[in-house]
């Protein structure tokens, strides 16, 4: 009778352990969870203020390049078609799209020493500069947190956690361009020629 | 073995953990020697009386340092809130804000240091509440990518909490430093009633309570500067992850440590947060077992080697 006790005992708290470990685990996976997705949100609040600036920019350099129109013109149609963009695959193609023509702007801005000494022109390239390496930290940070999120459902033995409550993994972010992983850096800050 | 970024993160941590214990047991050492004392002079309340109270000297300062500790900091450096309308300091807020997306973190506050001398340090409790104070004179002196280097070495001293531990250390130091002034002043006490009580044991006790309110604070400081060490390497490495530049924060090491004044508006009690030491010291750049033991910071050619290591080792394993 005591043996049967004993070993009932020992179930219960083998089982109370189990439970108090799959609930740790659990909680841990769903706030990885919800970190991806705040990530993944941190990159598109920062897209938006990408959007916001273009204009603003445009504006402020459009008296000067006057002989440019058309690299303006292509700036403008490239951030409106990236904010007006569905899905993922569709805007990480069209903010590469952007990506290049704005490189384009600013390299032509280059020519154009009025700009180069103009504050608020300055000011705004400042900012806008700042903005893609905000992009650039943020694509980070969802990459690292998506990769502790899922070797979290990966190991051993948490696996068996992410699959009964059906985690699933997430994907990084790449970048599709070749031409575009070449050149790691862009700088874009108009820094006064030496 | 080779040493990553991880690696030396997770050794860090460890090591922290040690020192933390270390002090308690300190204070421990400290309040032990001190009933062995009382109970051989033929005081013995049943409770170690002295033991506890150490203890509890030892948690009270660290909770009184915790919670105003940053704005004493701030103010000991004259430090201004960060204005935008000046360029070079909103190019630095703009670095601040990009570090703490790169972190993950809520961006903390910025101040400048009217100080012509390159310096940066960081302080708080926690991600929730932290300040990064830079000079002047590193506005000026640094690129964007160098200020980027400093700016996320600052921003892993918060996130790894180190902000909040050198607090600690240091109240627990200060704590020691009080105790065995304290015990000085009650060391002719101590010898007359146990050479009029109890024989051997009391003056074995004695001698032993002695030798520990000698050696504590000795101890204690030594092993508070090995913390701020410490960190200094763990706050490099892991400010190279968010940046995964580590060459920026080497070559702004090299122009701080290139100007070697000492940068007056920091005191000499906010050394140990300083991304360099601020006192222009020598002994910092020494090698050997003296400096090794008493400088706040590693020689700054190590902490360059380093970090080029780091910058070397993605590209050797790049397929």
């Amino acid at each position: 009778m005591a043996f049967v006790g004993g070993c009932l005992t020992i179930l219960v708290v083998g089982a109370v352990f189990l439970a108090i470990w799959a609930i740790w685990r659990y909680n841990d996976l769903v706030s990885l969870r919800n970190q991806v997705a705040n990530g993944w949100k941190q990159i598109d609040v920062q897209l938006k203020r990408r959007h916001d600036l273009i204009p603003n920019l445009v504006a402020a350099v459009k008296g000067e390049m006057q002989f440019e129109q058309d690299t303006l013109e292509k700036v403008i149609q490239a951030r409106n078609a990236a904010a007006s963009a569905h899905g993922v695959a569709d805007a990480a193609g069209k903010e590469n799209a952007l990506t290049q023509t704005l490189g384009r702007l600013f390299a032509l801005a280059e020519n154009y020493p009025n700009l180069k000494a103009n504050e608020s022109v300055k000011s705004l390239m400042e900012e806008l500069s700042s903005t893609e390496n905000r992009i650039g930290f943020a694509r980070q940070f969802y990459n690292d947190i998506a990769t502790r999120y899922n070797t979290a459902q990966q190991i051993f033995p948490d696996n068996f956690i992410a699959q009964a409550f059906k985690f699933q993994p997430v994907e990084l972010f790449e970048i599709q361009d070749a031409a575009e992983r070449a050149v790691p850096k862009v700088d874009l800050s108009l820094r006064p020629s030496p | 073995m080779p040493r990553n970024l991880y690696d030396q993160q997770k050794r860090n941590i460890a090591n922290t953990r040690m020192f933390i214990a270390g002090f308690v047991c300190l204070l421990a050492v400290m309040g032990l020697s001190t009933d062995g004392v009382l109970y051989a002079g033929g005081f013995s309340p049943g409770l170690p009386v002295a033991t506890l109270g150490a203890l509890c000297l030892g948690g009270l300062s660290a909770w009184w340092s915790l919670t105003g500790g940053d704005r004493a900091i701030l103010e000991s450096t004259n430090a201004a809130p960060l204005d935008r309308t000046d360029p070079s300091q909103r190019v630095l807020d703009n670095v601040v804000e990009e570090m703490a997306i790169a972190a993950g973190l809520p961006k903390p506050a910025v101040y400048v240091i009217p100080d012509a001398d390159p310096n940066a340090f960081a302080t708080g409790v926690g991600p929730e509440r932290a300040t990064i104070a830079v000079t002047r004179g590193l506005l000026e002196k640094l690129d964007r990518d160098e200020l980027q280097g400093v700016v996320s070495h600052e921003l892993s001293h918060v996130k790894n909490y180190d902000v909040r531990l050198m607090t600690v250390v240091a109240a627990l130091a200060g704590a020691i430093l009080l105790l065995s002034d304290w015990s000085r002043r009650g060391l002719r006490w101590g010898r007359r009633s146990s050479s009029e009580k109890s024989g051997g044991l009391g003056i074995l006790f004695v001698g032993l309570w002695i030798i520990s309110m000698l050696l504590a604070p000795i101890i204690a400081q030594i092993v508070s500067l090995a913390v701020s060490r410490e960190r200094e390497y763990l706050a490099d490495a892991s400010g190279a992850e968010l940046t995964r530049n580590p060459l920026g924060l080497a070559s702004a090491l090299e122009k701080i440590a290139a100007a070697i004044a000492p940068t007056p508006s920091i005191k000499r009690g906010v050394a140990h947060l300083c991304i360099e030491d601020p006192r222009g010291r020598a002994v910092n750049e020494r090698e050997g077992l003296f400096a090794n033991l008493f400088a706040t910071h590693p020689p700054v050619e190590k902490r360059i080697a380093a970090l080029r290591e780091m910058a070397y080792q993605p590209a050797a394993s790049r397929p």
